[in-house]
């Protein structure tokens, strides 16, 4: 094989690798970061007693979550029952993988070995990028149904049935959202709907400014998808007990958890990438380095918006659930989408 | 159709009201009191453990009259009386109370005890931390209880907001 190409594989492994820490690290801070966000919003100061500001809470959770008595309750489907937790990790993972943190690929000023260096702030830059995020990001269902299914408990049952229904339901207005920002600029590839919103003025021509309804479309079926509150049915703790979570305990409860948390990172990095202009910012064009920062500081306020919302809604009733996906959203992410392709017919034809 | 434009346009109005209270308040400074980190303030007239008062010269203010373990609804007073000796003086009057218990883990804190007292000699002070890692020891003898007691997790509050305002009660 040829030597470059095997370094530019090894060079990718380690990037995919890192990336895969990374939001798995971002977990753990998101878990205390929330809880210490939602402490302010309530006027409490939430955990601080471990550590600085509470930040060896995720070292105690971690340690107590891996020293869990693992549970494997008779009546289940052990195979399935055991699967659930990393099926439901492994797509919210691999959303990830299409999502750019900066404009260009950095080559390295020397050479390893007589081959150039050159890594990537991308995983993969496909032509299909968005394509592939939807696609995967609705193959996370199947991990909480399954774990629903596979425990063999009502509770967990009903959890995995409107879970299903409401993240498939949410897939469609979402898709739909997103068309309207494909149809004008015309790819699919996440670095061209970045460098689209660059080229008009001066960079901040972001997607949230043409597209609003859009985003607000995006960021709410993004919301449900993620399973996160106001749209939080699949856990909802006091009517379903944990969900379908109910018979998970320890570890396996914990990759549930970080699944839903990293879908809520990548989504937030999503969100910002397509709407909130990825790495551009002022200078952003000049030093690449500080686009990585700017992209952050938009990932931590979608984050923010989140917990903020999630404090601020109680969650909704599962029919109203479903009437305001299908009888409000679809419409109007249709109707927007429509609206997008009437002005550019007329604008360039 | 008219009706449903009213509703999304009420009720996006509706949540950003939400939104914005909620805001409000992450600004706020927190209520929460870190209790073991800080003292906490307590009214004067706040009753918690029982301290037996001595006088000015150091002889204790109690009779051994028993009153109080009268006016105990629960009982958990037990005053047993002793002579006084001129040798062996513990109280200015004739009697003095050789045994005074009280059982915290019945106590209900009523203070009817410090209202029968002829003497003042047992009060309710402000501790409020009475937890034993043995049973025995919530019984406290009349050492535990004669001790000036004053800890330092409990500072007293001011109690000006609840002083007696001249309008009231004069409408």
């Amino acid at each position: 094989m040829d030597q470059q190409l095997l370094v530019d594989i090894i060079v990718q492994i380690i990037i995919i690798g890192a990336v895969a820490s990374g939001l798995m690290a971002a977990f753990g801070a998101m878990t205390v970061v929330e809880r210490r966000v939602l402490g302010k919003f309530t006027m409490r100061y939430g955990p601080n007693r471990v550590g600085p500001f509470g930040t060896l809470q995720i070292v105690a959770d971690g340690l107590k979550m891996f020293f869990k008595e693992e549970v494997i309750p008779s009546h289940v489907d052990r195979l399935v029952y055991l699967m659930a937790p990393g099926v439901s990790l492994v797509p919210a993972l691999l959303a990830a993988g299409v999502v750019p943190i900066a404009a260009q690929p950095l080559v390295l000023p020397f050479e390893v070995f007589g081959s150039t260096i050159t890594i990537y702030p991308w995983m993969a830059d496909i032509n299909v990028g968005v394509l592939y995020i939807l696609a995967v990001g609705s193959l996370g269902t199947y991990g909480v149904v399954l774990g629903g299914w596979s425990s063999n408990n009502k509770y967990s049952l009903l959890g995995g049935l409107r879970t299903s229904a409401q993240m498939l339901s949410y897939e469609l207005p979402m898709g739909v959202a997103l068309l309207s920002v494909l149809l004008i600029v015309g790819s699919m590839r996440m670095t061209d709907i970045v460098n689209f919103q660059a080229s008009y003025l001066g960079g901040y021509l972001w997607f949230i400014f043409i597209q609003p309804i859009a985003f607000l479309i995006f960021f709410i079926c993004g919301l449900a998808e993620a399973g996160r509150s106001p749209f939080d049915l699949p856990e909802t703790e006091n009517e379903l007990i944990a969900g379908f979570a109910t018979e998970y305990g320890g570890m396996k409860f914990g990759l549930f958890f970080a699944a839903e948390y990293i879908h809520m990172i990548v989504l937030s990095f999503i969100t910002a990438t397509i709407f909130l202009g990825g790495w551009l910012g002022p200078f952003s064009q000049q030093i690449p380095v500080l686009g990585i920062v700017y992209l952050l500081i938009k990932v931590a306020f979608v984050l923010f918006l989140i917990i903020w919302v999630r404090v601020s809604i109680p969650r909704v009733r599962f029919d109203k659930l479903m009437k305001f996906c299908w009888k409000f959203l679809l419409p109007l992410s249709i109707a927007n989408a429509a609206v997008t392709a009437l002005v550019l017919a007329i604008l360039f034809f | 159709m008219i009706n449903q434009l009213k509703d999304v346009v009420t009720g996006s109005a509706e949540i950003a009201k939400a939104m914005g209270v909620t805001l409000k308040y992450f600004f706020k400074k927190p209520v929460t009191h870190q209790y073991p980190d800080e003292p906490v303030e307590v009214y004067p007239r706040f009753r918690g453990r029982h301290v037996l008062k001595r006088y000015d010269n150091g002889l204790e203010r109690c009779i051994g009259c028993a009153l109080c373990a009268a006016a105990c609804p629960t009982d958990c007073i037990y005053v047993e009386a002793s002579e006084n000796t001129d040798e062996k003086r513990y109280s200015p009057g004739e009697r003095y109370a050789s045994t005074y218990d009280i059982n915290m883990l019945r106590c209900i804190f009523c203070g009817y005890c410090a209202e029968a007292c002829p003497t003042e000699a047992i009060v309710l002070e402000h501790d409020f931390a009475l937890a034993e890692y043995n049973r025995w020891d919530a019984i406290y003898p009349k050492e535990r209880l004669l001790e000036p007691h004053d800890p330092d997790y409990i500072v007293l509050r001011s109690d000006e907001e609840f002083k007696l305002s001249e309008t009231w009660g004069k409408k």
